[in-house]
């Protein structure tokens, strides 16, 4: 578990290369045109046993909006130093969100799961819009979300 | 300074405030729309007995929301498939869409980022703060102009722009304040920097991991109104450990999906209070009226800005460049100007022009600027006045009482001080009065009696003008020409001849209506619209100073009327009275907005002698609408110069006259209309009692004492012509 998240800290840090036990990820987020303003988006990794274990990147940058990420506002109550310095842009609808970061590799096939929450302006909040399993036999194959993510793929 | 504050916002953030209130006045009507429309929930209906309803309708409910406006929207999964729907909380059905309107959402970003991110919510923040600073700014003036706040919705008098500036801003000012502070607060707090973020309670560390409760077992469900929901959110289905998630207006809570109990609960904070009820003035989701009120008032700023740059245009072009002005310590006559709008320094460059022709060496600049220990040639100091509002000191004259007030010694130079103004003010030229007390006060040499020049008169300053050459020992004519408007030519069509025998001659001067321009004719300038009390300028072969009458007629009388008499030497009355109908004069027409019998049916006090009946015969001409007219007129003889006199038996018969009192001052008991106020004293102030309006017209010694007599006759009642000026429902032209 320590090690998960001092790879998650240190993924905020993409310039520290080598780490021997990680390896880069990419996580391809597909908006459909669901015809409103630009999503939030919280992506973040729970345990087996559903507990939060941390976040991977948050779109979306204005704080006050983040209640309406339920499941990770629930998880964190919030706290804005689990994103601190992985927050970047909103996505707009139809547009694809590509991030790479160092995932430990103890992360794979241990039962964890990332998920991803969206809320969009004016419209229904979707936490748990995508729920994927980290799995090595997983990577690759995208998954669609429930409201707003198109596909959702991570990849090694 | 305020002016400045006032002037410099506008005028940088126009384009930005038209885009910012059009947007916000199409947005504030959509709240109403959607309040108008949604099917609102009966009174005392529970949130319990409202989720059970939705979810026979929809099973796979996920979520249950209430906007302010009452609507009432469910979205749900149904095999894999979301859905959404507005209901009808009386059956729990899907009556319409809730996807969110597109204009409405095309408006939003417009109007609070201009369709940019961060960058376009500051330039707008940046146009609200301008707005803020505008409204500040422009009611500090409109109580300055007015003579007080106590005097905030006082009528206005002056050009049209001004007015109607004015006018739209002094109603729409407290929505203006109240839509720019709150969305400057909303702003700040979409930025983060107010401590108004949301504050649920903690996830409850325990659950009952069952399921099945129903909603009569939720008893906070049960106690909730529908009114003041905000938000249900069902748990998960399948997931025991989740739980339902309730908002309201008080709070947010977490209840069990099996036990129906409350399991943690926090109160909104009163910062998150503050901030939603700053959303709803602002937005007016959840007060669709207000929305709409200020969407209303928000309308008036595209306007507020076009009568801004007119007014500041006008102001720009009437101020003259001084060619040739001499440095203050090199200057023999120092020329000082209290000015608000500008047009006071357009007399200033004439009479720096004529005295620099006259070999002198003149500096003009503000009277803010006034240092005698600068002036070391001067041997004397003129003061051109204007007045604000209600005697207060102009703009460009700043500070300058208190500077007079601490000169010591007293310089040797001699001053002459001349105050412009309007007259039908209540405190005609209070401030130059003021300046030239204070002068006399330190005993201050006077070169020339004070002056005074009522409405941009230029026949006042010429006749001021010659009073200061004198006094120099110089010939001064100041031949002022504030920028003249388009003149056009009168035939004359027919006249009228009174008083040849009272050594007066006078004459009902009738002119062809000139056809108007298409321009003037959408735009009602020229000749294109005019009434009774109007002025049309003269300008006589031989000068380029207009001579000013007033308009004895209506458009609507199809003719354009003065009555003249002629002046002994005078060039202009001499000219018009040697006219023959077909011949024609070079004229204009000005309007006169603060001379009108105005709308309504209350009783009107006409009183004017000699030429002066030319206007109030014109409003008795138009008195269509038979408003009681009581018309007090002085002449020397009934036989020479009773003006109209013909006229009145058919206006009386018509009803467009009620009554007319004549006084004779030819004869053996001289009487004049003062004397027949007088003797109408219980009739007068009965009538002024009732609310009527009294327009007095005529030449100033007539004027003074029909003031006299009315001060006499108001007395008992409590009131003075005063208060009726004040009220503006005592006006004066006086010439």
């Amino acid at each position: 578990m320590k090690s998960l998240l001092a790879t998650l800290a240190l993924s905020t840090a993409l310039t520290i290369p080598g780490l021997a036990m990680a390896r880069p990820v990419t996580l391809t987020t597909t908006l459909n045109n669901y015809g409103g303003r630009g999503a939030y988006l919280a992506l973040y990794v729970t345990d087996a046993s559903g507990a939060y274990v941390g976040s991977l990147w948050m779109a979306g940058t204005k704080s006050r909006y983040y209640e309406h990420l339920g499941d990770w506002y629930r998880a964190t109550r919030g706290d804005t130093a689990q994103i601190d310095g992985i927050t970047g842009a909103s996505v707009g609808a139809g547009r694809t969100f590509e991030i790479t970061l160092d995932l430990a590799d103890a992360v794979f096939d241990a039962g964890y799961t990332l998920h991803v929450d969206a809320a969009v302006e004016d419209m229904r909040d979707s936490p748990n819009e995508v729920a994927v399993p980290l799995t090595t036999d997983g990577s690759g194959v995208p998954v669609a979300g429930r409201r707003y993510v198109a596909d959702f793929a991570y990849s090694m | 300074m305020i002016r400045r504050l006032h002037r410099w916002p506008g005028l940088l953030a126009i384009g930005l405030l038209v885009v910012l209130t059009l947007s916000g006045a199409a947005l504030s009507v959509f709240p109403a729309a959607e309040r108008l429309t949604a099917p609102q929930a009966e009174a005392g209906l529970s949130v319990a007995a409202l989720a059970g309803r939705v979810q026979v309708a929809f099973p796979g409910v996920e979520q249950i929301r209430r906007s302010p406006s009452g609507r009432i929207t469910a979205y749900w999964f149904d095999q894999g498939t979301p859905g959404a729907a507005v209901i009808d909380p009386a059956t729990g059905h899907g009556v319409g869409s809730a996807d969110p309107n597109v204009a409405e959402r095309w408006l939003t970003s417009l109007h609070r980022s201009l369709f940019l991110e961060d960058g376009g919510r500051i330039v707008m923040a940046v146009g609200a703060a301008a707005m803020l600073i505008l409204s500040a700014s422009g009611a500090a003036l409109v109580a300055r102009r007015a003579g007080g706040w106590r005097r905030w919705f006082a009528p206005l008098r002056g050009p049209l722009a001004g007015r109607l500036h004015v006018e739209i801003a002094r109603i729409a000012v407290s929505g203006l304040v109240l839509s720019s502070a709150t969305a400057l607060w909303m702003t700040a707090s979409t930025f983060g920097l107010l401590p108004d973020g949301a504050t649920p309670p903690a996830f409850p560390s325990e659950v009952s991991g069952t399921t099945g409760a129903t909603f009569a077992d939720m008893q906070v469900l049960e106690r909730t109104p529908v009114a003041e929901l905000r938000e249900l959110s069902f748990p998960y289905p399948g997931d025991a450990t989740d739980v339902f998630t309730l908002k309201t207006d008080r709070g947010t809570g977490y209840i069990d999906q099996g036990t129906g109990a409350l399991l943690a609960w926090s109160d909104l904070s009163g910062w998150e209070r503050i901030s939603e009820t700053v959303y709803m003035l602002h937005t007016g989701q959840g007060a669709a009226t207000l929305g709409l009120v200020l969407g209303l008032m928000a309308l008036g700023v595209p306007v507020l800005g076009v009568t801004g740059v007119v007014i500041w245009l006008t102001g720009r072009r009437g101020r003259s460049r001084i060619r040739g002005n001499q440095p203050a310590r090199r200057a023999e006559t120092i020329v000082l100007v209290g000015s608000e709008g500008g047009s006071t320094w357009s007399f200033a460059a004439t009479l720096h022009a004529a005295l620099t022709q006259a070999g002198q060496t003149v500096h003009v600049g503000p009277m803010s600027g006034f240092a005698p220990e600068r002036y070391a040639r001067a041997r004397r100091l003129i003061v051109l006045a204007a007045t604000y509002g209600d005697g207060a000191a102009p703009a460009s004259a700043k500070g300058f009482l208190d500077r007079l007030n601490a000169v010591d010694p007293t310089p040797d130079t001699p001053i002459a001080a001349l105050g412009f103004g309007d007259r039908s003010f209540h405190r005609f030229c209070a401030y130059a009065r003021a300046v030239a007390d204070a002068a006399q006060a330190k005993g201050w040499r006077q070169l020339i009696e004070p002056g005074t020049v009522d409405r941009q008169s230029p026949q006042d300053f010429a006749r001021w003008g010659r009073a200061l050459g004198s006094a120099l020992g110089i010939d001064l004519e100041l031949a002022h020409q504030p920028v003249l408007p388009a003149t056009i030519g009168l035939r004359l069509v027919s006249r009228c001849d009174y008083g040849a025998e009272v050594q007066a001659p006078t004459a009902i001067l009738r002119f062809e209506t000139p056809r108007p321009t298409i321009r003037q004719w959408l735009t009602g300038g020229g000749f294109a619209r005019f009434a009774a009390g109007d002025l049309i300028g003269i300008v006589p072969d031989g000068s380029d100073v207009p001579r000013f009458y007033s308009l004895a007629s209506s458009r609507r009388d199809g003719f354009v009327e003065i009555v003249v008499r002629k002046h002994p030497g005078g060039l202009c009355s001499g000219q018009l009275l040697a006219l023959e109908p077909g011949d024609t004069v070079t004229a204009f027409l000005r309007r006169n907005p603060a001379f009108r019998a105005g709308r309504g049916r209350t009783p009107l006090i006409l009183i004017g002698a000699g030429t002066g009946i030319g206007a109030l015969a014109g409003i008795v001409r138009g008195n269509a609408r038979r408003r009681p007219i009581h018309l007090f007129f002085g002449m020397r003889h009934p036989d020479s110069d009773f003006l109209y006199g013909d006229n009145f038996p058919a206006w009386q018969d018509e009803g467009r006259l009620s009554r007319l009192f004549t006084a004779i001052s030819r004869g053996s008991r001289p009487h004049y209309v003062q004397d027949a106020l007088r003797s109408e004293t219980a009739l007068v102030a009965q009538l002024v009692r009732d609310g009527a309006r009294v327009m007095v017209c005529g030449g100033r010694d007539m004027a003074a004492g029909v003031a006299e007599a009315l001060t006499e006759i108001l007395a008992p009642s409590g009131l003075s012509p005063a208060h009726l000026k004040a009220e503006g429902r005592y006006v004066e032209d006086i010439y």
